[in-house]
């Protein structure tokens, strides 16, 4: 019969590495996600586009979805028929939902056209494009749950393309209840989730380079911050920016 | 292979889209872009809201259905009993109508669960309920009485007249021999009208009830219900599917789905909703995994939108 050494006490403060499943997760996420990729205070001098707007955009939607969404949900389902406020607050979530929608359709297309996938970033498209479909359903039980006339013909007229595909014996439309636990926790849950990972998955790869970026390029041949938002080249090159340009482990991408 | 292909190539290379960016960089806060988005969002939400509101067109009922269309109700309720209405020749998920199942070839996806949510037609929509008044109909008797064939016969006879009566009146509907047909359909539209029926289809007798099954499908299977959508442009050949009651912006987003209900051979294929399904299904994973696809994934290079994207970059390179 053999016996396992016991670990050596350790006093607080001392390296905590010791190889256990929590060292091990701690040291991945640390090489994969540093704090300052996480919350970087500089970005490629290419992200100075309009088209960088509209991921902020469908987040900042997102954000107001749930704000108003919680407000609905926490005055039942019939509050805003009945209530002024009410009314307004479900006016925010239907335009806070298009907005959202319509920032997430502009973004996918403009990462389509900027190949974003590219070096390593296939995940990060996989789920965009898994926040967009999960979206489309939550969307979808949001009409569903409005409790007047739109909601019993979408119900009535969406039974058939599920129970034609076999889901609607479980996924049914005109059960209220069932529609009422995924619009305002399973879904929004799963959009909240892979949304994170995707912006997550962002700061991981980096934004993605021009599809025709090269490495002669003058903005490759010198290491320089602009501040202030400047056009590149036209900007003030202040300072050498080793220090916001961290060494990156050849590894971070998944 | 370092050619124009391989610039869209998903995979990880040693190239400037595979490395970290050892380039220019510019200053980013992002906590204060992720601020001023949401306030700027926040004031476009909140005026839209304020200038468009949205749309809260009440609830059809029972009751608003007998009480508006009362010869469609009768006719309904009539089509319910006989076993004609669209309802009880659903197939899967409600009963097991033979070959009423939508395929896509030779694939059953509609069947496979079964008989989960079993509707009886005569039985929920028209007896049970009529069981529930203090003073059941004593038609009910007869029906109970009567064979399955002769409940058949009386009840097609009397939807068949109802169709021929001058408005489809019940009141003018010609001799026949409809049994107790008549009478049960009569009194079913009184308890309609009275607003009994309402929360005994939705309850079954219960006080909670969340579950709207059987009230939205014998709504559906009467013309009244399918007309008010139709006179608000919800129909799924109007585009119904990405529509809202009014002005206001539906489901946009939903657009290609709508888009496949239009032509053909979804248009006028039995199994229109399923090919429909299986088509966007196949088209969302061919989205999703399309950097894997040679040819689609070298699109943005062959359009050249990114020059637009990144002019000022290229500019200055």
């Amino acid at each position: 019969m053999s016996t396992r050494a016991k670990p050596a006490p350790r006093l607080p403060g001392q390296d905590a590495d010791a190889g256990t499943w929590t060292d091990k997760a701690r040291r991945w996420l640390l090489a994969k996600l540093p704090p300052d990729k996480l919350l970087p205070g500089d970005q490629p001098i290419y992200v100075m586009s309009w088209a960088y707007v509209f991921g902020m955009g469908a987040v900042a939607s997102l954000v107001w979805i749930i704000a108003s969404g919680v407000v609905l949900g926490l005055n039942g389902p019939q509050w805003y028929h009945v209530s002024p406020l009410g009314g307004f607050v479900n006016s925010s979530h239907l335009w806070s939902v298009e907005l959202f929608f319509i920032f997430m359709v502009v973004h996918l297309w403009l990462k389509f056209w900027m190949a974003a996938w590219r070096g390593g970033r296939v995940l990060t498209w996989i789920t965009g494009m898994l926040s967009f479909i999960v979206s489309i359903v939550a969307a979808f039980t949001g009409y569903l749950l409005q409790t007047n006339f739109d909601s019993q013909w979408i119900a009535f007229e969406a039974k058939d393309a599920l129970n034609s595909v076999g889901v609607g014996a479980w996924f049914n439309v005109a059960n209220l209840g069932q529609i009422f636990v995924w619009h305002i926790t399973l879904l929004p849950l799963a959009v909240g989730a892979v949304v994170v990972l995707h912006a997550l998955l962002v700061r991981v790869h980096g934004v993605v380079p021009p599809l025709d970026a090269s490495e002669d390029d003058a903005q490759l041949s010198t290491n320089t911050v602009e501040v202030g938002g400047n056009p590149p080249g036209a900007g003030r090159q202040v300072a050498p920016a080793t220090s916001l340009t961290p060494a990156e482990p050849k590894d971070a991408a998944l | 292979m370092t050619g124009k292909g391989a610039a869209t190539s998903w995979q990880k290379r040693d190239d400037v889209a595979g490395r970290p960016w050892t380039g220019r960089v510019r200053e980013y806060d992002l906590l204060k872009e992720l601020t001023i988005g949401v306030v700027v969002v926040g004031l476009m939400v909140l005026g839209v809201s304020a200038l468009f509101g949205a749309p809260d067109e009440p609830s059809v009922s029972l009751k608003s259905w007998a009480a508006s269309a009362p010869a469609d109700f009768v006719a309904t309720a009539a089509k319910e009993l006989a076993g004609t209405s669209d309802t009880a020749g659903y197939g899967p998920p409600y009963n097991s109508t033979p070959d009423a199942s939508q395929k896509i070839g030779p694939v059953d996806l509609q069947s496979l669960p079964g008989v989960r949510l079993p509707v009886d037609t005569a039985q929920d929509f028209v007896i049970g309920p009529l069981e529930q008044l203090p003073s059941p109909p004593a038609a009910l008797a007869d029906w109970t009485a009567a064979t399955e064939q002769q409940r058949s016969d009386w009840a097609s006879a009397y939807s068949d007249a109802l169709a021929a009566a001058p408005d489809n009146d019940p009141a003018k509907v010609a001799d026949g021999s409809y049994g107790p047909v008549p009478a049960l359909t009569g009194a079913l539209a009184d308890m309609a009208r009275q607003g009994t029926l309402d929360g005994v289809l939705q309850g079954g007798g219960t006080f909670y009830n969340l579950d709207y099954t059987l009230s939205l499908l014998f709504l559906g299977d009467g013309s009244y219900f399918p007309g008010l959508a139709a006179s608000q442009h919800l129909s799924g050949d109007q585009w119904g599917v990405m529509n809202e009651t009014g002005d206001t912006p539906g489901q946009s987003w939903l657009w290609l789905f709508s888009l496949l209900y239009q032509v053909e051979p979804f248009k006028s294929s039995p199994n229109a909703d399923a090919l429909a399904v299986v088509t966007m299904a196949v088209l969302t994973v061919l989205l999703t995994l399309l950097s894997f696809i040679p040819g689609l994934r070298s699109i943005p290079r062959k359009l050249p939108v990114h020059r637009l994207i990144w002019k000022d970059y290229y500019r200055h390179r």
